[in-house]
């Protein structure tokens, strides 16, 4: 079995790989690229914690394989950050306390930024049915959408 | 010097407890850096995987492992004959667990192992395994494993505590209480008998089992791996594995979730065995199917319980028969249950019963206030139903009956200063209380008790040269204590939060200190925390006295200082922490504190949740509408993260009262390991949680701290329970609250 041969960008970076057919995006993020911000908590997609954009789409990247990457734009929680300016989201989250683990946070994260990125004043509801993707088991959510919503404010006043 | 060692005296003025800085290892958990149990690698390591058992229960009649051993790229292949033959009693049940022996007690019971150079080789390998099974036939319900002619899945059957005539199933007995239940029920104006029964459900945790494990030829061993308690896995798997504890260094990663369920072992001695049968480091991750189907659930029960009560609301008389079935080797929580059941409530009259189960399931692990839970939905849910039908109050009723200070338990201890009346007065002052409510709207209320534990803790706390502090700990920090700890040794020390930090050591680095269990970091570790800075005060305040040529005495520490005091100290200008530590070289060396102890007086903890539900009478679907946790927190160090532990629990509480559930067919295989059948709540199933801290000073701590992290999952099955009964008409007495059950209730079918 020959692997195949992958040209992609990843958080900006020019990124070649190669990886099985069988490989997931998340395999070769994770096990090959070193990018384990991405996590992997159910493998079948029901949990999110996976989570990246592909030419600014959401996906699960256990889901994907890591050959479709190919040509393709991929972004993961190692990006969001430019430099040591974190993203006005990891920042709310910092300042209302939506992490507690920790496990989930990535994922949210990368959703929750493409959620913005589409809706930049989303209500609750929109936030919670948005996020209803990424499963946490610490939080009950409520410090969650609350800083997501607070990152919704900051980032339309500094608009 | 006048820093008293043995002063008890709860503080009361605090400069960093009870503000909301930023958690220490806050930047790391956004950004992806943090590393948790599978983010870890070593040099030369191959890939774990386990085989497991597809029948509920089986003989083990032989493996053969030829012929994946003989796959290009297997390094290894374990059964249990590569463990060794006798074990410490006290591991037996693990081991067995962690690998079968002669026979397979449930489905998913993990029977060989392999590692290999690749996760597809080690796939491959599984599948040329060849096991001979005999399936025998298995029980996996609580009820039916204690009929006389249950199928028996240990021979030698329970201990001296069961009655002669029991199933073998039956493993222990436990009886708690006082005074006398038939007296009491005579007393009550009326008495209910109900039965309740409740599904076995997972923690959840979003991060799956893993761990990276390197054993060496010469006994040495190093471990990583995401658990609660680094120093159980350390003692665990060198007791399987013949190791000496100080030959096996174990180091927690970053832990993505645990609620209980990594208080044990499941991969780690297997992937120790691995490693030292390949010489090579072996890294082992659990699928999220494998976690479902053999990590440890909680308990599944069935629960009886006898009430009385006056017309006024007295309660007379309260009796439970509790049977947790704790799956495949004894061990349910059902001492526990038996023993929280009727804790928040002073009465003349109770007992509990509690009969601990064998069945051909997952062994359960702790999981959140473990037993408790399943135990309050029934005494709670009794308590609604009796004051409704004697149209009395159901927050009157519970006031009138309420544990306090001074009350004897119905566990045995009696109550010093406990917060249970405080949770009720603020829940019936709440707005939430008196808001108007819908068709097919429903409120419930219900209280709930955890024990909190203390424990063996060691910390050290050191002072570097530029008067930064580093404080080590041994507890894997599950929701923010590293922040908590931060913040009490910053108070103590007098020192901003931003000069301590706060790391989390390996098993080599410090004693021992017991697992994150029971809600005890924040009481515990804060203790020693505590204690270690001011053991480095002292030594702060001996070193500026020599300075100055003054009594030790007359040395006091203040706002980060060593001040001179009393009437024969002099007059010197303060010495502040960095000051001291600066030139530490020429006044003794180093300055460190440490404090080591057995930790009592974790303090009792209470909550009382309030629960509003709308009932769909087409579809039998529950919404809930609205939620608030009142709970004494002794005094919240972060009250974000104990704002965190109420919303936590309670909404894994609602999924655990609706959806969340363990489905065996007849076959006996688990029939929804996967997160999209076994649901647990998502975001847009919940409302806001609306936490509300009552602090109610722990006399056994400085700073009055008491746990806070279990007693939130204890009232909400019952709470929504009240709720949706009396949003559907309809006494609700089994979980989950499913649609289909709701549904079948509300057309007056079978419950269940």
């Amino acid at each position: 079995m020959s692997q195949i041969h992958v040209t992609t960008t990843i958080n900006g970076d020019a990124t070649e790989f190669l990886c099985e057919p069988e490989e997931t995006l998340l395999d070769v993020l994770r096990d090959r690229l070193g990018l384990t911000g991405s996590k992997e908590g159910c493998g079948t997609g029901d949990c999110g914690a996976c989570s990246v954009t592909v030419d600014g789409r959401l996906v699960c990247s256990c889901l994907m394989l890591g050959a479709e990457a190919q040509g393709a734009r991929v972004e993961t929680i190692e990006g969001m950050a430019d430099g040591d300016d974190l993203h006005p989201l990891q920042q709310t989250f910092l300042d209302h306390a939506g992490l507690q683990c920790g496990i989930c946070t990535p994922g949210i994260l990368v959703a929750a930024k493409s959620l913005l990125e589409r809706n930049p004043a989303p209500s609750e509801e929109e936030v919670r049915y948005w996020l209803a993707g990424n499963l946490c088991r610490c939080t009950g959510y409520d410090k969650i959408v609350r800083a997501v919503m607070a990152a919704a404010d900051d980032m339309r006043r500094a608009s | 010097m006048a820093l008293d060692d043995r002063d008890t005296a709860t503080k009361l003025d605090f400069k960093v407890v009870g503000t909301r800085p930023p958690r220490p290892d806050g930047i790391d958990k956004v950004t992806g850096r943090a590393r948790f149990g599978a983010d870890m690698t070593a040099p030369g390591m191959l890939t774990g995987r386990v085989l497991r058992s597809p029948h509920p229960h089986a003989r083990i009649r032989s493996i053969d492992a030829s012929k994946a051993e003989a796959l290009p790229g297997v390094k290894a292949v374990v059964t249990r004959a590569d463990f060794p033959a006798e074990v410490p009693e006290d591991v037996a049940d693990v081991l067995d667990n962690c690998m079968a022996g002669d026979k397979a007690l449930y489905d998913g019971h993990a029977v060989a192992a392999v590692a290999a150079n690749s996760a597809a080789v080690a796939r491959k390998a599984l599948k040329l395994i060849e096991v001979d099974y005999e399936p025998l036939p298995h029980v996996t319900d609580v009820d039916a494993a204690m009929a006389p002619d249950a199928p028996v899945l240990h021979e030698a059957g329970g201990d001296e505590t069961v009655p002669e005539g029991h199933s073998r199933n039956v493993m222990s007995r436990v009886q708690f209480g006082h005074g006398d239940i038939d007296a009491g029920l005579a007393q009550a104006d009326r008495v209910i008998e109900r039965s309740y029964r409740t599904a076995a459900t997972h923690q959840g945790y979003i991060e799956p089992h893993a761990c990276l494990a390197s054993a060496g030829p010469d006994g040495q061993a190093d471990l990583w791996c995401c658990t609660q308690g680094q120093y159980m896995v350390r003692d665990t798997c060198a007791a399987i594995l013949g190791l000496s504890q100080g030959q096996l260094r174990v180091t927690a990663s970053e832990i993505g979730g645990g609620f209980g369920g990594k208080t044990t072992v499941f991969l780690e001695p297997v992937a120790l065995a691995l490693s030292r049968k390949a010489g090579r480091p072996v890294k082992m991750v659990m699928s999220r199917a494998e976690v479902l189907r053999a990590s440890g659930p909680t308990s599944s029960s069935s629960v009886d319980v006898r009430l009385g009560m006056t017309r006024d609301g007295r309660i007379t008389a309260g009796f439970a028969e509790l049977r947790y079935q704790g799956g495949a080797y004894p061990g349910s929580p059902v001492d526990m249950g038996s023993m929280s059941a009727f804790a928040p409530y002073d009465l003349e009259n109770v007992r509990t019963v509690g009969w601990d189960v064998v069945t051909n399931r997952p062994k359960a692990a702790a999981y959140r206030a473990p037993g408790a839970p399943m135990a309050a939905f029934a005494v709670e849910s009794a308590i609604d139903e009796l004051s409704k039908e004697l149209g009395l109050d159901p927050l009157d009723v519970r006031l009138k009956n309420a544990a306090r200070e001074g009350t004897k338990a119905s566990y045995g201890p009696t109550f010093p200063a406990i917060g249970l009346e405080a949770t009720l007065e603020a829940a019936r002052a709440h707005p939430h209380w008196s808001a108007p409510l819908g068709e097919n709207q429903g409120r419930g209320v219900a209280c709930g008790f955890w024990f909190n534990f203390g424990g063996n803790t060691c910390v050290s706390l050191n002072v570097a040269p530029d008067g930064t502090v580093t404080l080590s700990e041994g507890n894997p920090d599950i929701g923010g204590s590293r922040a908590s700890m931060t913040m009490m040794a910053a108070e103590e020390l007098g020192i901003p939060y931003d000069r301590v930090r706060t790391v989390i050591t390996d098993t080599g680095s410090l004693g021992v200190n017991d697992v994150t269990d029971g809600s005890r970091v924040t009481f515990a570790v804060g203790l020693a925390t505590i204690e270690a800075a001011r053991a480095a005060k002292r030594e702060m305040c001996r070193r500026a006295a020599m300075i100055w040529g003054i009594d030790e005495e007359a040395v006091v520490w203040e706002d980060g200082a060593a001040r001179p005091s009393g009437p024969n100290a002099g007059e010197h200008p303060p010495m502040s922490l960095a000051e001291i530590a600066a030139i530490a070289p020429n006044t003794g060396g180093p300055i460190a504190g440490h404090h080591e102890v057995n930790a009592e007086g974790a303090g009792v903890s209470f909550a009382t949740h309030m629960v509003d539900t709308e009932v769909d009478r087409d579809t039998g679907a529950v919404k809930i509408l609205r939620y608030t946790v009142f709970q004494d927190a002794g005094k919240a160090v972060h009250p974000d993260y104990v704002e965190g532990q109420f919303q936590g629990g309670a909404a894994q509480g609602i999924g655990w009262a609706l959806n969340e559930e363990y489905i065996y067919g007849d076959d006996g295989v688990l029939q929804n390991p996967g997160f999209l059948d076994y649901r647990v709540p998502v975001a847009s199933d919940l409302p806001m949680i609306e936490p509300v801290i009552l602090e109610i000073p722990n006399p056994g701590h400085p700073y009055g701290v008491r746990g806070v992290g279990e007693t939130s999952i204890v009232p909400p099955l019952a709470a929504i329970a009240n709720a949706v009964s009396a949003a559907a008409g309809v006494r609700m007495t089994q979980l989950p609250m499913s649609p289909p059950r709701v549904l079948a209730a509300i057309h007056g079918a079978d419950d269940g």
